[in-house]
């Protein structure tokens, strides 16, 4: 067989199983276990997902206040490890601003 | 056409017997391309395939959640709350929540403990997640004590372990009647931690939310989709985080290949040289180099990727485990779904091969187009 001919077929074999494996994974597609989790999530009120659990604003990020990673002083530098990768960026500041307390100076 | 195509596949017999000439050096540069691939594939499914299960399973959690707010720290929230909020015009379903935190010494872990109404857990019972369970060796029908915040011994059954399946939800989870959770936490009678609510209008969400605010000064309404957009936002930082610390790796992969493919070396140029010296067009040089990039790249895209799937829907992301996990105790094992964003694939695949293309193939060109003696003399 030529280099080619082997070469060629290889690429091809490669590039078809890619097709075949990725392919029913772009479509959307349904799943009893997810399911499963989506009524569970239903049935108890669940806000959050359990990966993070080591601390409490890490454990429940969506019921956490913005800040509480630096609760304990203003100035602390964040200890765990997993709450320097749960930083909120910009935009989801700004989209919680309608929410909050509206003040009025005092006179 | 048949001619043509007689034509490059001769090419590709010469390419590949030049890149057999530079073994170690070709299989070393495709090991690292793919390595490459790999990480950067790898976490680009994960992340995509956490985010899309997130916002699946969350898309039905509460509408609006009401926290009660003291000295900006999350409080509990008093009896008479459920009777104003249900004053509110819209609010069509309210529920007071019960849950809290419990630090175990024996794990050095937290757990979240969840009330259920006594129909559904007898007291004395509880029910736990499978992480929990794993970790502490429980199985349905043996004992567990926890010692309160009061110091109280308390005694529970384990009526169930919830499903493996459900552990991106539930690893740490203890759920336990009503009564028992006042009773362990001395919760005030009346008092709830939250409020779940739902609204008979979807689109009035935000402005009962924004209602409930000024009417009760001191709550936080938290949407579900200030949860799902918490989760989307918290996958794209870390996927973010992961990328800047791979990004040293990246510019590595760079430099190696810009180097392999941009300085020609005295054995490369003279080949050139010869090929030009017996009737190769430049044309010719130039589709001969094409092809050896398109042979390497494609070859490592299409073999990075497809370890990158394995290594995430069927080996858990291995590699990523112990950043996820943190200092965590109680680590969920989870399948995720495979799900894959082609246009993702497309940006990885128009970052990884083309800047490589182009590497291959500018210093040919400037190599080809020169004097085949000078190329041989240099």
């Amino acid at each position: 067989m030529r280099p080619s001919s082997l070469a060629l077929s290889l690429l091809l074999l490669l590039a078809l199983t890619c097709l075949f494996v990725l392919a029913p994974a772009s479509a959307p597609s349904t799943d009893a276990r997810r399911d499963a989790n989506r009524a569970m999530v239903e049935r108890y009120g669940i806000t959050d997902l359990a990966l993070f659990t080591e601390a409490r604003y890490t454990r429940h990020p969506s019921q956490a206040d913005l800040h509480s990673a630096f609760q304990d002083h203003p100035g602390a530098l964040e200890h765990f490890p997993t709450g320097s990768l749960l930083q909120p960026h910009r935009p989801i500041l700004t989209q919680y601003a309608p929410l909050a307390r509206e003040t009025t100076p005092s006179d | 056409m048949r001619l043509w195509l007689e034509k490059q596949r001769h090419l590709i017999d010469f390419t590949l017997a030049s890149l057999a000439r530079r073994k170690t050096k070709n299989i070393g540069l495709l090991l690292a391309y793919m390595l490459l691939v790999f990480v950067l594939a790898s976490l680009m499914l994960f992340t995509h395939a956490l985010r899309s299960e997130a916002a699946y399973v969350l898309a039905s959690s509460p509408e609006v959640i009401v926290q009660r707010m003291v000295a900006g720290r999350h409080d509990l929230v008093p009896p008479d709350y459920l009777e104003r909020i249900g004053r509110v015009r819209g609010v069509q379903k309210m529920q007071g929540r019960l849950w809290g935190y419990y630090y175990d010494p024996v794990l050095n872990a937290n757990y979240t403990f969840m009330a259920r109404p006594s129909g559904e857990i007898a007291d004395g019972g509880i029910m736990v997640g499978n992480a929990l369970a794993r970790e502490r060796g429980l199985s349905t029908g043996n004992t567990i004590s926890f010692r309160s915040y009061s110091g109280k011994l308390f005694t529970f059954e384990v009526l169930a372990t919830l499903s493996p399946d459900s552990e991106l939800l539930s690893a740490d989870l203890v759920l336990l009647s009503e009564n028992d959770f006042r009773r362990f936490f001395e919760y005030p009678a009346g008092h709830f931690t939250d409020i779940a609510m739902s609204v008979a209008n979807p689109q009035e969400v935000r402005n009962i939310a924004a209602k409930l605010g000024k009417m009760l000064p001191d709550s936080r309404p938290i949407l579900r989709e200030e949860i799902l957009r918490t989760y989307e936002s918290l996958f794209d930082w870390r996927e973010g985080i992961v990328l800047t610390v791979l990004a040293g790796a990246i510019l590595a992969f760079a430099i190696l290949a810009w180097e392999k493919a941009s300085g020609l070396s005295a054995e490369e140029k003279r080949e050139i040289g010869i090929l030009k010296a017996i009737g190769w067009e430049t044309s010719d040089i130039i589709r001969m180099k094409s092809w050896e990039g398109l042979l390497i790249s494609i070859t490592a895209f299409l073999g990075g990727v497809l370890a990158a799937y394995v290594h995430v829907f069927h080996f858990g992301a291995a590699v990523f485990e112990p950043v996820l996990k943190g200092w965590s105790v109680l680590y969920p094992k989870f399948k995720l779904l495979p799900t894959v964003d082609g246009l993702q694939l497309i940006t990885l695949l128009f970052f990884t091969v083309f800047p490589y293309m182009a590497a291959v193939l500018v210093p040919i060109w400037r190599a080809a187009i020169a004097d085949p003696d000078t190329v041989m003399r240099a």
